[in-house]
């Protein structure tokens, strides 16, 4: 690693589980010299080097764009989903957040809805097929007015962005005691919702997004707020509410009922 | 040979109307028997998926990540360009045309740019339409901002978080027709090979990244549309699993690839901090709209910042560009910081890197407006450096970013095997030699909204629908392939890692092929390549089996690629004697060291037929003409 005097030396605590049916344990590994300014992923990134040039198997984790965008990087430090930075993701965290012969636990999100693929890796489609149910607008391409036809008042454009600005990582679900999916579906209920473009369906919207989430086996939700504090978007919760009034205004007629899957 | 574009003549204004006219169809009734493989959902594959799925066909669409959402075009920060004149300072779809050209040193197709141009405004129409939050003034409309390269406001932007927003429109698009059942998603797949199946693309061998399966999928098309190579460079700000292997394998089966030579090393990134980096962040273009990039007139300075004052300043932008100042174009801001750094005035560890400074800005407009348009990127910024970029100001320096060249395709988005379309980053159509800030995303939701789902009719309307299907001996023919080399690689069980040869092959790479190039440093890479790859099939690390997930199998797979790759995009900047765009040949400058072109030898479109590893590739060219644009050389004084 690096040769930096500020250098530290760190014992991880990560679990290892090489797939579903495997029973998994947490293994203890020392990360030496690591340097304040890698990420949190580069000092994985290195305990792995090191695994494998002694022959064994280096840890599975997500990741991919690693500068917080992408939603791919998923984990639990010391129990907090995305490490203990407010408003950033695992690929974001530095090591200087962390001192000299510290111990860290690693570990995947866990809940019911997001079965684990391989150590950190879990399998978070629940989260697809909330959205494929009905999270968007049923624009076709092509076809549809100037961009400027319909104005937008600022703050519903504001509202709507701090809503869309989530990454669809999962930290809500595993940082809530009831691995509640409620902040995640409210995002794109009020991102849509607020818009003029997206209210048009809005009832049926919230009624199948939320009859989705329900089928995939997320809990309930009552009110810890947990979710807010580990979105590393800083998404609020009170865009639970909003939902939760959308869904109560959505009352449904006859014909739609079948049509979004019922209430 | 000579290439053929296939680009429709006459007057340039209606030629892209003309040319839909003629493509043939296919009737709606036929288009649920024709089956379309996307391969990426980024927004080109994304969108194309999409709106492929919609208009009937049925699309089986594949990405490397676990959600379609996650393709490196969520990461696009600063904006997206179209031709609506909103602001009303003179913009018009023939100035868009105009400045891509320009802007792309006059190494791209007319015709190709005028289509782009002219559909950049029903993107933003389209995306309006899915929901996107599109930044708007008080009045509701929507607001612009600059991008380098071009003198009017055309830039759309949804905060910091363009790249996401326009991507979450198409994703939703996507699973809208996933819902509807005319998408099938294959999420955590790995195209390693193209299936070829008498001469035409039929098919494609995934890597299931989950169960390590190796599965066959067969399509009457294959649309690639899976992103840009700078990895060969292992820093570069695209996400650590971007690579060249969809389209390499593509170019060992036949398709040609095109400029492979033209990469974009993109002017703000935040500079390297050690050995350890695994990848570099960009800081949005859209910066250079409030910051002034400025390095100490003293060589060697150790004052802070703050410290030094106004008349030791060196706003080197502003004096050599005056009209375009801090907004010049990306290639020569990039260059022009190197040449500041090299010339022993650069900023921060270990001397690379020079200021985007913001106090002017801040003191005109309060430190509020600044943090509305650039607050993730100051928060960014912050994160990774830990200094306060409102009080102190940013240091910055170039890093590979963007790649221009791909795979060669026509007009139609076709490459020269049948069958095989091309979209986005993937391909080389557009951006000439340099692309222009905004114009990446530009160019995606074109191809992937706009032009695919009228150009793939006039191929599917001459083939038979399911004309080879998997059990054709060409799908198995490329299973074995692919088994057989995972498993060789699984078998060296060598000293070094993935990432200590991808490092290396970065290396070579970075100073041989990078910023600037000579015809010495291309041969030493052409050396230095092939030694460090043989190295690598002798001596690598691959951990585990085939079975389940293998991420250094994934990663080793990648890197060999790249490997092959590199010999020929060094190959192709070894040829290209001038400067243009991205490509800078040392040898190639006027003396005030302006990139030179040379217009009577090289306005083509240089495309490499692959003949093997150990054989010379064919270069087959495709001549450039300019109706509509007077060929000149490209000035930003
Ligand atoms: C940090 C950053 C900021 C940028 N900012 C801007 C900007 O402000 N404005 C602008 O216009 N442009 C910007 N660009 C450029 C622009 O974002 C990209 O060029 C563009 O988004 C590429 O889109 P794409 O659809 O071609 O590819 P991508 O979005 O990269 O998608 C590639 C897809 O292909 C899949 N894939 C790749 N290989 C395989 C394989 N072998 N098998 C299966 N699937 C595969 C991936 O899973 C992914 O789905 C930026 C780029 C970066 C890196
Ligand atoms: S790796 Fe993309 S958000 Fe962390």
């Amino acid at each position: 690693m690096s040769a930096d005097h500020n250098a530290m030396n760190l014992t991880l605590f990560v679990w290892r589980q090489k797939n579903a049916k495997d029973k998994g344990r947490l293994e203890r590994y020392e990360a030496k010299s690591v340097s304040p300014d890698m990420s949190f992923l580069e000092m994985l990134d290195i305990v792995n080097e090191d695994l494998i040039k002694q022959g064994s198997d280096p840890i599975v984790f997500d990741h991919d764009c690693r500068e917080g965008i992408c939603g791919m990087c998923s984990q639990m430090i010391n129990g907090v989903a995305h490490g203990p930075e407010a408003e950033i993701t695992v690929c974001q965290l530095h090591m200087r957040r962390f001192k000299d012969g510290d111990s860290i636990y690693i570990e995947p999100w866990r809940s019911k809805a997001f079965p684990l693929i391989s150590d950190l890796m879990v399998d978070r489609r629940a989260f697809e097929r909330i959205i494929q149910t009905y999270g968007y607008t049923s624009a076709h391409t092509g076809g549809v007015p100037d961009g400027n036809a319909t104005t937008i008042p600022k703050p519903a454009a504001e509202m709507a962005m701090d809503a869309a600005a989530c990454i669809g990582c999962g930290a809500c679900v595993a940082a809530c005691p009831n691995a509640s999916a409620m902040l995640f579906v409210a995002a794109k209920v009020s991102h849509l919702g607020v818009l003029p473009q997206g209210e048009v369906e809005g009832a049926r919207r919230v009624r199948a997004m939320v009859a989705q989430m329900d089928k995939e086996g997320f809990g309930n939700c009552t009110n810890h707020y947990e979710c807010e504090a580990a979105c590393p978007k800083g998404i609020k919760v009170t865009f639970i509410s909003r939902m939760n009034r959308e869904l109560m205004k959505s009352i449904p007629t006859g014909d739609e009922v079948s049509a979004a899957g019922g209430f | 040979m000579i290439l053929d574009g296939k680009c429709p003549t006459g007057p340039i204004q209606t030629s892209w109307d003309r040319h839909c006219f003629d493509l043939k169809l296919v009737n709606p009734a036929n288009k649920r028997k024709y089956k379309v493989l996307v391969v990426g959902t980024g927004l080109a594959g994304g969108a194309a998926a999409a709106s492929l799925g919609e208009l009937g066909y049925n699309v089986e669409a594949f990405c490397y990540q676990d959600s379609a959402r996650r393709a490196h075009s969520i990461a696009a920060q600063g904006g997206i360009n179209a031709a609506k004149n909103y602001p009303n300072d003179g913009d018009s779809i023939y100035r868009l045309f105009y400045d891509t050209i320009k802007g792309g040193d006059f190494r791209a197709r007319e015709a190709d740019v005028w289509r782009l141009a002219q559909v950049s405004n029903n993107i933003i129409d389209q995306c309006v339409a899915q929901g996107v939050p599109f930044a708007r003034d008080y009045a509701g409309y929507l607001d612009n901002r600059s991008f380098g390269g071009a003198q009017v406001s055309r830039t759309f932007y949804a905060r910091g978080q363009t790249g996401q927003q326009l991507l979450l429109g198409a994703y939703q698009a996507l699973s809208r027709q996933v819902n509807a059942g005319t998408v099938k998603l294959y999420t955590r797949r790995e195209m390693l090979d193209l299936v070829v199946v008498d001469g035409e693309a039929k098919g494609i061998t995934c890597r299931n990244l989950v169960t390590g399966e190796i599965e066959s999928y067969w399509g009457d098309a294959v649309v690639l549309a899976t992103g840009g190579y700078v990895n060969v460079f292992y820093l570069s700000t695209n996400a650590m699993g971007c690579s060249v292997t969809a389209a390499w394998r593509a170019t060992k089966k036949g398709a040609y690839m095109a400029n492979p030579c033209y990469t974009q090393i993109h002017p703000t990134c935040i500079p390297q901090s050690g050995d350890h980096q695994s990848k570099l962040t960009l800081m949005s273009e859209s910066l250079r709209n409030d910051g002034r990039c400025w390095v100490p007139k003293k060589q060697s300075e150790n004052r802070k910042p703050g410290e030094i004052p106004e008349a030791e300043r060196d706003y080197y932008l502003e004096r050599k560009y005056p009209s375009f100042g801090n907004l010049a174009p990306r290639d020569i801001a990039s260059r022009a910081a190197k040449e500041q750094c090299d010339d022993n005035r650069g900023v921060g560890p270990g001397g690379r890197g020079v200021f985007l400074d913001f106090s002017d800005a801040i003191s005109r407009l309060g430190e509020d407006k600044i943090r509305e348009r650039y607050g993730n990127l100051f928060q960014m910024y912050e994160k990774i450096t830990d200094e306060n970029a409102y009080k102190v100001p940013m240091r910055i320096y170039p890093a590979p970013h963007y790649s221009m060249g791909g795979l060669w395709v026509d007009y139609n988005c076709m490459s020269n095997v049948p069958g095989l379309f091309v979209l986005g980053e993937a391909n080389f159509s557009v951006h000439g030699a340099n692309r222009l800030g905004a114009s990446a995303l530009m160019q995606g939701l074109a191809d992937g909204y706009f032009v695919i789902p009228y150009t793939i009719a006039g191929y599917l309307a001459t083939t038979k629908p399911g004309k080879a299907k998997t059990d054709h001996p060409e799908f198995k023919k490329s299973r074995d392939e692919v088994e057989g080399q995972l498993k060789k690689l699984l078998s060296i069980k060598g000293k070094k890692t993935v990432t200590d040869f991808h490092r290396g092959l970065g290396k070579i790479m970075w100073e041989n092929v990078g910023m600037a190039r000579t015809a010495e440093s291309l041969k030493t890479a052409l050396r230095e390549i092939p030694k460090l790859r043989e190295e690598f099939w002798q001596n690598v690390n691959v951990s585990g089996g085939m079975a389940g997930v293998n991420q250094q199998l994934e990663n080793a797979w990648r890197v060999a690629d790249f490997f092959e790759f590199a010999e020929l995009m060094t190959r192709d900047a070894l040829h290209r004697n001038e400067s243009c765009g991205g490509h800078f040949r040392v040898e190639y400058q006027s003396e005030d060291g302006e990139a030179m072109r040379d217009d009577q030898n090289f306005t083509y479109v240089g495309a490499w037929e692959f003949k093997g590893l150990d054989k010379e590739p064919e270069l087959h060219k495709e001549p450039l003409k300019f109706e509509n644009v007077h060929l000149a050389v490209r000035s930003y004084k």
